[in-house]
């Protein structure tokens, strides 16, 4: 195995390009569980933390641009107002050891249908800027994950960026696992609400072979919302409205059994999760008054 | 691969690692440190903790190189000579070590969060020490190992933020 510590991101997409079976690591809570375990035996790793652009987010166009190799603990610590859903999503992630390492780009990256990262990203109409010696690109997160830890890349790319416009509503994020810290998710759960624009988004984490949106039941709450005059009254949301937007959710799923849960509670849990977000996000819409939209 | 990196306030160097050792097979291993402990090798257990540039990590999730010119702080660093620090004095007091396994990881934790926060709640306690696993306490003896460490350190004015 060789190791390379690349400083400049130029240095890392010509490495990734000459070596496109490389493996790159940034907070290795992923990779180096595998080299521990011999899974992984990369014949090169590529160490990406020397790479300084990819620790340092930015507003750019009006958007935050997360650098691939921001740790959750940063998007917790500064990034709360901007990316509330992906921040919430980041408390629930393991413990403070790992939130120190762990990465949003290493959690695409590795593309598991339990990343607790994507069901906010999802929600959010987050992209992923991708990149190599070939140039740049950036594919809207729904397209990213390709089948259980597969994604879009080509192998001479690397993640260079998330993209996440801030909310213009409110955003909530639910998980369920055995215990509060260290747990891979039984089933989790983000919600956008973007009222600027009359939308609502959704992801489903550990629900499917990839994380994935619910468009129908977006679909339903948009327009729920809209031919109710909701959006403007900001009057209390129908409890039937959101018990059916929780059905709908988990009817977007497919869901196995395995250790963690059977596919039968993962859809239950995600209709009451759905449901529950849902309420949540509508109170604090209701009481956000000074947001004009 | 050769390794250089300073531990405890004092530079290493260690020759022929393998590419991808993690920083806790160098420490154990090649220079000589098993106060951090090796049991879950995939930072589930919190045994491992150490101090990566000021952060709490698992030292078995850092790969060797990723230390490379970085600041590393053990467990082993902790008291200052035959004199305890004040978390492992509080450790021992408050009966808060049985089998011991989890110990050094929750000292380091421990430390950690009490120089962050002075005189934490138990729910920031618990927050903080989340991934240290101990089997054998239940926990309410570090729980107030805890307490009675920010208790000294705040008597003796050297807690609080750094």
């Amino acid at each position: 195995m060789d190791f390379l510590q690349p400083t400049t991101w130029a240095e890392a997409l010509e490495a990734k390009a000459a070596h496109p079976d490389a493996v790159a690591v940034a907070g290795g809570t992923d990779v180096m569980v595998g080299i521990n375990f011999g899974h992984l035996r990369p014949s090169l790793l590529m160490d990406l933390t020397r790479v300084e652009d990819l620790q340092e987010w930015s507003i750019e166009d009006g958007a935050v641009r997360l650098g691939a190799g921001v740790s959750y603990a940063r998007v917790i610590a500064e990034l709360g107002t901007q990316l509330p859903g992906l921040a919430m999503a980041s408390r629930t992630i393991g413990s403070p050891q790992i939130r120190n390492r762990g990465t949003v780009g290493g959690n695409l990256a590795t593309a598991s249908p339990a990343g607790d990262a994507h069901p906010a990203l999802l929600a959010a109409d987050a992209q992923v800027e991708v990149a190599s010696v070939r140039g740049s690109r950036r594919i809207p997160v729904p397209d990213f994950y390709t089948g259980v830890k597969r994604n879009a890349m080509d192998a001479d790319e690397l993640i260079t960026a998330v993209l996440v416009v801030p909310p213009s509503g409110p955003q909530q994020y639910s998980k369920i696992g055995t215990r509060n810290a260290m747990v891979i998710s039984v089933a989790a759960f983000g919600l956008a609400l973007h009222p600027d624009r009359r939308a609502v988004g959704t992801g489903i984490g550990s629900a499917a072979p990839t994380p994935r949106r619910a468009p129908a039941a977006e679909q339903f709450l948009a327009d729920e919302l809209t031919g109710t005059g909701l959006w403007e009254s900001r009057a209390e949301l129908p409890a039937a409205t959101a018990g059916r937007f929780g059905e709908l959710v988990a009817d977007a799923a497919s869901p196995i059994d395995d250790v963690r849960g059977s596919a039968r509670y993962r859809l239950h849990a995600l209709s009451v999760m759905a449901c529950r977000a849902l309420t949540w996000a509508w109170a604090d819409y209701r009481t956000d008054t000074g947001k004009e939209v | 691969m050769r390794l250089i990196c300073t531990v405890n306030g004092t530079q290493q160097q260690v020759d022929d690692v393998w590419e991808g050792e993690s920083l806790l097979y160098v420490l154990r291993e090649r220079m000589g440190l098993p106060g951090s402990k090796n049991a879950c090798e995939q930072g589930e257990c919190g045994s491992c903790t150490v101090l990566l540039d000021g952060l709490p990590v698992c030292a078995c999730l850092v790969a060797a190189g990723q230390a490379e010119a970085r600041q590393v702080e053990t467990v082993e660093g902790m008291a200052d000579g035959g004199a305890l620090d004040p978390v492992q004095q509080a450790f021992l007091d408050a009966g808060a070590v049985q089998c011991g396994f989890c110990t050094p990881g929750l000292l380091v934790s421990t430390r950690d969060l009490l120089q962050r926060s002075g005189r934490p709640s138990d729910a920031e306690t618990r927050e903080a020490l989340a991934g240290n696993l101990c089997r054998c306490t239940g926990y309410e003896k570090i729980l107030d190992a805890v307490r009675l460490a920010a208790d000294r350190l705040a008597q003796s004015g050297t807690g609080g933020h750094r």
